[in-house]
């Protein structure tokens, strides 16, 4: 573990930067509040109810897809690194692999999952 | 003990290094983009009166902390008041803490102690770059979500697509340098880029790897949230994006967290792409050139040209971005998300696999 300790030496300094600077403003500077500036800044219009409404379905297609594919990712890693002892098996196990991971890209692309409009 | 002030320091040095560093950027983009459109840019602030060479330099990094620090720190009355705070602070410290992996240099004899210049020696330290980056969006999220502003949610939530649907190709780009060097490890593929192929030509990342260095840029850059891929801070759009509600030192935290990314994006690009602290015949006793003659450097001074290639060459890299940034125009949401998912995925997967059948048929 002893190749870790820089690690949490720069987690606690950069823990250190972050806080001082998330309340440098609040000490440093003026507090002044008014019922236009308390409105969310929506370019001048008056708000029309909460923000916290619903959102379109196509960002979660795209939050799914991406852990399809970062578990590929993860797999490929250690598949990397010892690639040259595994040969030829290890290069047509990852290809299938790879294909099956294709074909449900594929998939998506054609039924439209990925258009925004 | 004396090993753990060495460590202390080095990682203090990384840490430091890239602040200050996020700090002066600033000041380049503010100059440069003057520059590009032909206009006097960032020579305002004037502390020291008018200097016959007023860039603005030391001007604008001292008075744009002042200015930013003593701000209002404005939290809208609607919002979350404790994510809104977080926020900026989840956002920039694993950004900060991801420098320390990457090396700058071999190693620094001094009193026969032998020294490796990087501050955390991890055998896994591509994956530690890529968990630490990856982390960062939770700032974006929260922040545009806790502001309870409409287009700032808008911003948060295009920015965690955005960023995830980036951070696969970005993942497979380096794939295929980890099948070319066969190791996780930051130092050793730097080590391994000092070989020469046929005694001539370096044997840097972007010989064996072009097409990755080109997606690695362009996953990059959208990481970083930069023009063209700035869809979730778009001015034109969104006001703001996710920092619209925030004012003072946090809205200053997202933007330095942002030139800590496009640093990270240079350093890594040098590291494996382009020899990292390498010089094309440089070895630790001097110079020895292909063509037959040799030059015997002191190790003190070879290390001294090692640290000052590694800094050119991420110095560089900053430039560069920065320079497409003002080149550039914005994409559309729908441009960029099938480049992500229809371009680089499919290019990033072919270049993992041809690698892997190269390597196969010929070593």
């Amino acid at each position: 573990m002893d190749q870790y300790v820089p690690v949490l030496i720069a987690l606690i300094l950069g823990g250190v930067v972050a806080l001082v600077m998330t309340f440098a403003s609040t000490m440093l500077g003026v507090k002044t509040h008014s019922a236009v500036k308390d409105e969310p800044f929506e370019c001048g219009n008056p708000p029309s109810g909460s923000a916290w409404g619903r959102f379109s379905v196509k960002f979660y297609l795209a939050a799914i897809l991406f852990i399809v594919f970062d578990v590929e990712v993860v797999f490929l890693y250690p598949w990397a690194v010892v690639f040259r002892q595994l040969g030829l098996f290890g290069f047509i196990a990852m290809l299938l692999f790879v294909l099956v991971l294709v074909v449900g890209l594929v998939y998506e692309v054609k039924k439209g999952g990925l258009e925004s409009t | 003990m004396i090993d753990f002030l060495i460590t202390f320091s080095l990682t203090l040095l990384m840490v430091l290094m890239v602040l200050n560093l996020g700090g002066l950027l600033l000041w380049v983009e503010r100059k440069g983009s003057a520059v590009l459109q032909d206009r006097i840019g960032a020579n305002r602030a004037a502390v020291f009166g008018k200097l016959p060479f007023n860039l603005g330099i030391v001007n604008t990094l001292v008075a744009d902390p002042i200015k930013l620090f003593t701000k209002e720190d404005f939290v809208p009355p609607g919002a979350d008041k404790l994510l809104h705070t977080l926020a900026p602070a989840i956002g920039l410290v694993p950004l900060l803490v991801t420098f320390i992996v990457i090396p700058f240099g071999d190693v620094l004899i001094i009193g026969g102690r032998e020294i490796t210049l990087q501050a955390a020696n991890l055998n896994i330290g591509i994956l530690y770059v890529l968990a630490m980056v990856s982390l960062s969006v939770y700032g974006v999220v929260l922040g545009g979500w806790a502001s309870n502003n409409r287009w700032a949610l808008l911003g948060g939530i295009r920015g965690s697509a955005q960023m995830i649907s980036y951070e696969i190709p970005l993942g497979l780009a380096l794939i295929g340098v980890v099948l070319a060097f066969g190791s996780l490890d930051l130092q050793e593929i730097t080590r391994a880029q000092g070989a020469l192929i046929g005694g001539w030509i370096p044997a840097w990342g972007i010989v064996y790897q072009p097409v990755a260095f080109l997606i690695f840029l362009a996953a990059g850059i959208a990481e970083s949230k930069r023009i063209p891929f700035d869809l979730p801070e778009a001015e034109s759009e969104l006001i703001s994006g996710y920092f619209t509600e925030y004012s003072g030192a946090k809205q200053a935290m997202f933007m330095l967290g942002d030139f800590v990314e496009a640093i990270i994006v240079a350093g890594l690009i040098t590291t494996l792409f382009f020899g990292g602290w390498q010089i094309p015949f440089l070895l630790r006793d001097g110079f020895h050139f292909p063509w037959g003659g040799t030059l015997a450097l002191p190790s003190l001074l070879v290390t001294l040209l090692q640290v000052g290639a590694f800094t050119l060459k991420v110095l560089f890299f900053c430039w560069l971005q920065i320079m497409i940034r003002w080149t550039l125009p914005r994409f559309r949401y729908d441009q960029l998300i099938s480049l992500g998912w229809k371009i680089l995925l499919p290019l990033a997967l072919a270049n993992v696999m041809l690698t892997a059948l190269i390597i196969l048929l010929f070593e």
